[in-house]
């Protein structure tokens, strides 16, 4: 397929191209994806996960199934979203494979696919935190904290909320949360201009991976 | 000293390990004349250090006096202990090797009676135990070794003690005014057969060597065993000298790891497979003792598979594919815990063991790098046969992670190269002559 600006491929090529083929799929279009294949199966990375065992399929299983062609099974798994970046599998792995940005990677190209499970939760806090930071190029940590807390319904946020108020208050304290910012946030000067060069990153990126018009990506 | 006598033809071999000791040999055998330097007090290198053999689980002192006979018996060899080269000049057909040694402090009269350590009270590390224990620092490095010669530790000289050794010896074999050595000689080949070291397991900081009583490396463990060694053979672990029964192995402790040695060490799977048959020997075939091996995959080389064969039927030996994430402590009692997830069912573990070894990695104790201001080696350091290195030929695990057998191998390929060289010297000479 060609990666050209101009030529964008029509929706059923990049699915034929990648047939029964999910690892070249994967070293194409997911971050360090290149890597999958390096993976001895060694099972120091799933051993070393602290959240290892709320893992269905930890990372050397996902690498497994990568190379098996399992892509439903992996893209529409949550396990990828349970890594919180601890990087003890990185320091550990033999391959040196980047394990923890190809958890990320994988969660990120599943997500842009749109096959990503819509209510895990880490899916929906990235969401949540990339729509507050690009609209003004600054967290509102005060309109996040609301979104978070009442991702679950009112009853379960306003339970939420009274929990954490200590932390917001010695936030507010050392000036990390501004009070009014559900009214009035200062963003960056120029957020327009930020969001312009997300967008055209975006489109870069795409094109760099063949995606954009390709297969249907839907942004949530 | 300064009696030694070299030419151009001369094979100069650096270590007598299993390696150097075969190569030198095989190279005397066939008329030529060596010079043999050995680091170390004694000759033999690791092998003389192991318990038993595989694969044939022997013991090493057979074959180590088999070449100490031939040894004795070829007047074409020259042994220089306690010597090492501290610089090479010279290429191919004609070198100048610089050599120190350092003194010894007893000479040939000795009988190792061992008179001299009964009145030395001083201890040192005690090296062939990977200083496990201590010994006096008037001692013979080991039971068997060769020279069977005592020898003084540095820090004893100038002590009362020293004084004391020397009154005490029948033989008049203590001199204590023996002095550091520069020998220059010369050689038409070299081969470098210095071996290997165990990797350093306190940097494999999940494993937790450096803070652990109870993890060991597979090299102490082979020490354990001897009957002579820092536990009198006995499986005793260090944290409260409890009898060891239920032995954890770490496979690839070091090896195959891009963070540590990139190389697989070949020899520590059948290592591990050997030391699990220690636990029917100490315990009988009876007995509750278990080994489980933690491993990415089993790699014995041909005809060993046999070997694995035979401990896989062993039902006191385990076997769990995993490469072992973390090990912690037991405070309590101990214990080593090993997590992990074993790969065959994704299963989490959690096990208690009362020891845990580490199968340590070989890696090259002089690297190719530090040869003669750097040689070709791979990227482990190991030497490389390459046509850049002039005349200087590796032998044994100087060039590859390498078992007892494959190491004579190398060494026997080795001093064929070297024969070429000094014959190639010994021909020119003569046209020269003839002309
Ligand atoms: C736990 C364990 C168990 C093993 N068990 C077995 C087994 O059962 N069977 C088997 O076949 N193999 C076994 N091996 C492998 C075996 O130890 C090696 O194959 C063997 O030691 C190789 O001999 P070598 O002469 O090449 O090296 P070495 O034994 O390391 O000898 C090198 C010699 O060179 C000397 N030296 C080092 N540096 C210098 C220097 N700078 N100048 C001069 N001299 C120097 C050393 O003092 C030493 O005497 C085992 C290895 C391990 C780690
Ligand atoms: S630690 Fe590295 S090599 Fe081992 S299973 Fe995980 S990714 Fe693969
Ligand atoms: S021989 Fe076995 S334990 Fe040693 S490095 Fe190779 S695979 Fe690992």
């Amino acid at each position: 397929m060609e990666k050209s600006a101009s030529k964008q491929p029509p929706p059923t090529t990049t699915a034929e191209k990648y047939r029964n083929n999910f690892l070249r799929e994967v070293e194409d279009n997911v971050e360090e994806g290149e890597w999958v294949k390096m993976c001895i199966q060694c099972g120091v990375c799933s051993g070393s996960c602290p959240l290892g065992s709320a893992w269905e399929h930890p990372p050397q299983e996902l690498f497994m199934m990568i190379r098996a062609g399992q892509r439903e099974q992996v893209l529409r798994s949550d396990s990828m979203w349970m890594c919180t970046s601890c990087y003890n599998c990185i320091v550990r792995c033999p391959r040196q494979l980047p394990i923890t940005h190809i958890m990320h990677g994988l969660a990120n190209y599943a997500h842009r696919l749109g096959i990503a499970p819509a209510q895990n939760p880490t899916r929906r806090f990235a969401k949540i935190f990339w729509d507050n930071i690009a609209h003004s190029g600054r967290v509102n940590e005060l309109l996040l904290s609301i979104k978070l807390y009442f991702m679950n319904g009112f009853g379960e946020g306003i339970r939420m909320a009274y929990h954490m108020a200590g932390m917001g208050f010695a936030m507010f304290k050392t000036g990390r949360l501004d009070p009014f910012g559900l009214f009035m946030h200062k963003g960056i000067d120029n957020a327009k201009e930020l969001q312009t060069m997300l967008t055209k990153a975006r489109e870069i990126e795409d094109r760099r991976r063949g995606l954009g018009l390709g297969v249907a990506v839907k942004a949530d | 000293m300064a009696d030694v006598i070299a030419s151009n033809e001369t094979i100069l071999v650096v270590g007598a390990g299993i390696s150097g000791l075969t190569a030198a040999l095989e190279a005397a055998e066939c008329g030529k004349q060596v010079i043999l330097l050995e680091k170390n007090p004694a000759i033999g290198g690791r092998v003389s250090q192991l318990y038993r053999y595989f694969p044939k689980l022997c013991k090493p002192a057979c074959g180590l006096e088999i070449n100490v006979r031939r040894l004795k018996a070829n007047p074409r060899v020259r042994l220089i202990t306690m010597a090492e080269v501290t610089a090479i000049d010279g290429q191919a057909g004609d070198y100048t090797v610089s050599v120190h040694i350092r003194p010894r402090f007893v000479n040939e009269n000795c009988t190792a009676c061992g008179a001299c350590a009964e009145v030395v009270n001083q201890e040192i590390e005690d090296t062939f135990n990977y200083n496990m224990g201590t010994v006096k620092a008037a001692y013979l490095p080991h039971n068997a070794a060769y020279p069977q010669r005592y020898l003084l530790d540095p820090s004893l000289i100038g002590s009362p003690e020293a004084q004391a050794a020397k009154a005490v010896c029948k033989y008049d074999a203590i001199d204590l005014e023996m002095q550091d050595e520069q020998l220059q000689i010369k050689a038409g080949a070299i081969i470098w057969a210095t071996g290997w070291k165990p990797y350093d397991a306190a940097k494999i900081q999940a494993y937790g060597y450096d803070r652990f009583e109870n993890v060991i490396t597979s090299v102490e463990f082979e020490r354990m065993m001897d009957k002579y060694g820092p536990t009198g053979g006995r499986l005793l672990r260090p944290s409260d000298g409890k009898e060891a029964r239920n032995i954890a192995f770490i496979q690839c402790a070091g090896s195959r790891d891009q963070n540590h040695l990139p190389h697989c060490s070949r020899i520590c799977c059948m290592a591990s497979l050997k030391q699990s048959t220690y636990l029917s020997e100490q315990y009988g075939q009876d007995s509750d003792a278990r080994a489980s091996i933690y491993y990415i995959d089993i790699r014995v080389i041909d005809r060993f598979e046999d070997f694995y064969r035979k401990v896989q039927a062993d039902e006191k030996v385990h076997f769990i594919k995993s490469k072992v994430a973390s090990v912690v402590e037991d405070s309590s009692n101990g214990d080593v815990i090993l997590h992990g997830v074993n790969t065959e069912g994704y299963h989490r573990y959690a096990n208690h063991h009362d020891l845990c070894v580490l199968a340590i990695g070989m890696q090259p104790s002089v690297p190719a790098s530090k040869i003669n201001g750097g040689i070709r080696g791979d990227s482990s350091g190991f030497i490389e046969l390459d046509i850049n290195n002039g005349a200087i030929f590796g032998a044994g695990c100087a060039s590859n992670a390498l078992d007892v057998n494959r190491a004579a191998q190398s060494a026997t390929a080795a001093a064929l190269y070297a024969i070429q060289t000094v014959n190639r010297v010994a021909r020119a000479e003569q046209t020269m002559i003839g002309e």
